[in-house]
């Protein structure tokens, strides 16, 4: 992606904008993370680029984005497929069979933990608590809470993935264009 | 003994939007409030009432409002802790995705009695799909007069907006939350100065945990004293549980504070007991950080008391014997749960969230985390036990926030109440690899110790 390419169209400048708004004049900087996870969407990853455009949209230095991007684990700061599929692997989902979830989808997928497939489909990703312990195993696709995973479930899932990534977004239709 | 005073209308067709909330009692405590009480009136009612922050730490929310600074001309903000993250707790996920106009309403509340014009939710970056349920209730909000100028004529203002995280525990640390709105990495303060004189934009700031914001609706409708009325003792009115783990019935549960630990675990209104049919090992009952029990002390004290779910019965005996309430992450063990291995997985999440500031904390958690690996998967010599109680005690206290204690507490306990297990997986590690959930295999086993 070359410089030049890195531009939000109109719904999303318009999406930043509003961010922006919820805080007083010069605290433009606390709609940090919400524009972060815009750029992640809308780009795919976080490419050193893309967090300088994020700089320039919010009137800041290009260090305060990097420093930001690096600390959260929600953001990628190198390219992952076009779905997510992070699979939380503590305590409560653990006793319920995360382990071996994670191992299914890398069988399945032929890919490891933090591997993406060769198609660009599927990240496999194992995270911490999701805050979905009382529903175990699950597992977020994208924006998405997918719960009391099974085998088949997860069949279901990745078949529909398969056919349309785009679906892991809730809303803001032009994300991952 | 079920009184509920959050999740009453939870279930009703519609109640996540304004209309059928307004309809079955929604915004009364704010046309009241706003009419006829005091911002000092609504402190004075929440003091009244001996609500303690739900969040996790139980610390008096009237008296905690009361420390906020008032210098002139400096706005002041309230903050609503919406990064639920401690492992075992979900509760505020449901409560804003099932009833968020509860939440809002709770904000208006403790906004006007804490005299700010401008208030935040922060939630943590997963939980996207509630942030957006949370913004369309807030659009119905402000549509409907309750959110922005001169409140239904009172005079008040109030902007409410949701911002969001983007995956770090830590965040739910009130100072780190304030980085984090701020848009840093969220790295905790160093208190003083305490969030009350300096917080968000160094102007004096409140934050709240979710639940304990939502609990002031109930609190001026019906009056502090009341609410002092539900429950026992210093626990007043009900909390949320979040039950998960080997039990029949998991999910969250509006609980009336003294009802009895046996009582929620094994009746079917509540847990319905263990799966399966299976004996109970062990209960963290207040989210990953606080000490696990062993099952002779769940449903009893060490004075063999029954053991309540309240902040005062659930820490009997102090850490000995006891642990806390904490958030309500109510997480249930069944006898074929390895305690090693799940106190290895409590450790790298930890060690996966601390923020790296304090070298206690950073490099400690990673030790931890490590010795409780070798421990478990076959590599473990007996001194790595003693070894693993040194690293937590050189952790516990000596870290800027309770992050460090979080990690320290569940490896002290397990080692407290379960050293028989540690020095078992010294003794016989190849026998506990196989009974961990068959996942690890003869071949995996000899790999690891090739």
């Amino acid at each position: 992606m070359s410089q030049e390419n890195i531009q939000f169209p109109e719904p999303l400048l318009q999406e930043v904008a509003r961010q922006i708004a919820k805080f007083p004049e010069g605290k433009q900087k606390s709609a940090l993370l919400s524009v972060l996870h815009l750029a992640q969407a809308h780009f795919g990853y976080l490419s050193e680029p893309v967090m300088d455009y994020v700089a320039r949209l919010l009137h800041l230095l290009p260090i305060e984005v990097y420093e930001v991007a690096t600390f959260y684990s929600m953001y990628d700061t190198k390219p992952v497929g076009k779905v997510k599929l992070e699979v939380c692997r503590t305590g409560p989902c653990m006793i319920e069979g995360a382990e071996k979830i994670v191992a299914y989808i890398e069988n399945k997928l032929g890919i490891k933990d933090g591997e993406t497939t060769a198609d660009g489909i599927f990240t496999l990703k194992t995270v911490e608590c999701l805050g979905a312990c009382g529903y175990a195993p699950m597992l977020q696709a994208g924006e998405k809470f997918h719960e009391h995973l099974t085998e088949a479930k997860v069949d279901e899932l990745i078949e529909q993935y398969r056919k349309n990534p785009n679906a892991n977004y809730l809303g803001l239709e032009n994300h991952g264009s | 003994m079920d009184r509920k005073l959050l999740l009453e209308h939870v279930g009703v067709e519609g109640i996540n939007t304004h209309d059928v909330y307004r309809k079955h009692g929604g915004y009364k405590a704010v046309e009241k409030a706003l009419k006829s009480m005091s911002p000092d009136d609504i402190v004075e009612e929440v003091k009244k009432s001996g609500l303690r922050g739900r969040g996790g730490a139980g610390f008096p929310t009237g008296m905690k409002w009361s420390f906020i600074a008032k210098p002139e001309g400096v706005p002041r903000h309230l903050l609503c802790n919406a990064d639920e993250s401690e492992p075992g707790t979900f509760k505020d996920r449901y409560l804003m995705e099932k009833i968020p106009h509860l939440l809002i309403e709770g904000m208006i509340l403790s906004s006007y009695a804490l005299g700010c014009n401008q208030s935040y939710i922060y939630i943590r970056g997963e939980y996207m799909y509630v942030l957006q349920i949370l913004e369309k209730a807030i659009a119905e909000a402000y549509a409907n007069g309750w959110l922005g100028k001169n409140i239904k004529g009172s005079g008040f203002d109030l902007d409410l907006a949701v911002s969001t995280g983007a995956g770090a525990y830590i965040c739910g640390e009130e100072t780190a939350l304030i980085e984090s709105l701020e848009g840093k990495r969220g790295n905790p303060r160093i208190k003083p100065p305490f969030p009350a004189v300096k917080g968000l934009w160094d102007r004096p700031t409140v934050v709240n945990n979710v639940e304990t914001i939502a609990a002031v609706v109930p609190i001026v409708n019906e009056g502090g004293d009341a609410y002092a009325q539900i429950g026992i003792g210093r626990s007043t009115g009900t909390k949320l549980i979040s039950a998960s783990g080997n039990v029949n019935n998991p999910g969250v549960y509006e609980i009336t504070l003294g009802l009895s630990v046996e009582e929620f675990i094994y009746s079917d209104k509540y847990l319905g007991g263990i799966k399966n049919g299976k004996k109970l090992k062990a209960c963290v009952p207040g989210g990953s950080s606080v000490p696990i029990l062993p099952h002779y002390l769940v449903c009893k004290t060490a004075a063999g008391e029954d053991r309540l779910m309240t902040y005062e019965s659930l820490a009997d005996g102090g850490f000995a014997t006891g642990s806390m309430l904490g958030s309500g992450g109510f997480i249930v063990y069944d006898e074929d749960q390895c305690i090693v291995r799940n106190t290895w997985n409590f450790s790298r999440f930890y060690h996966h969230e601390s923020c790296g500031q304090c070298s206690p904390c950073r490099e400690g958690t990673g030790w931890m985390e490590k010795v409780l690996h070798r421990l478990e998967y076959g590599h473990g010599k007996m001194e790595d036990i003693d070894l693993l109680w040194d690293i937590q005690r050189k952790i516990e206290g000596n870290t800027i926030c309770p992050l460090g204690d979080a990690a320290a507490w569940p490896v002290a306990a397990a080692i407290r109440h379960f050293r028989e297990e540690f020095e078992w997986h010294v003794k016989e590690p190849k026998l506990c690899m196989t009974k961990n959930y068959g996942l690890v295999t003869e071949k995996t086993f000899e790999t690891v110790n090739g």
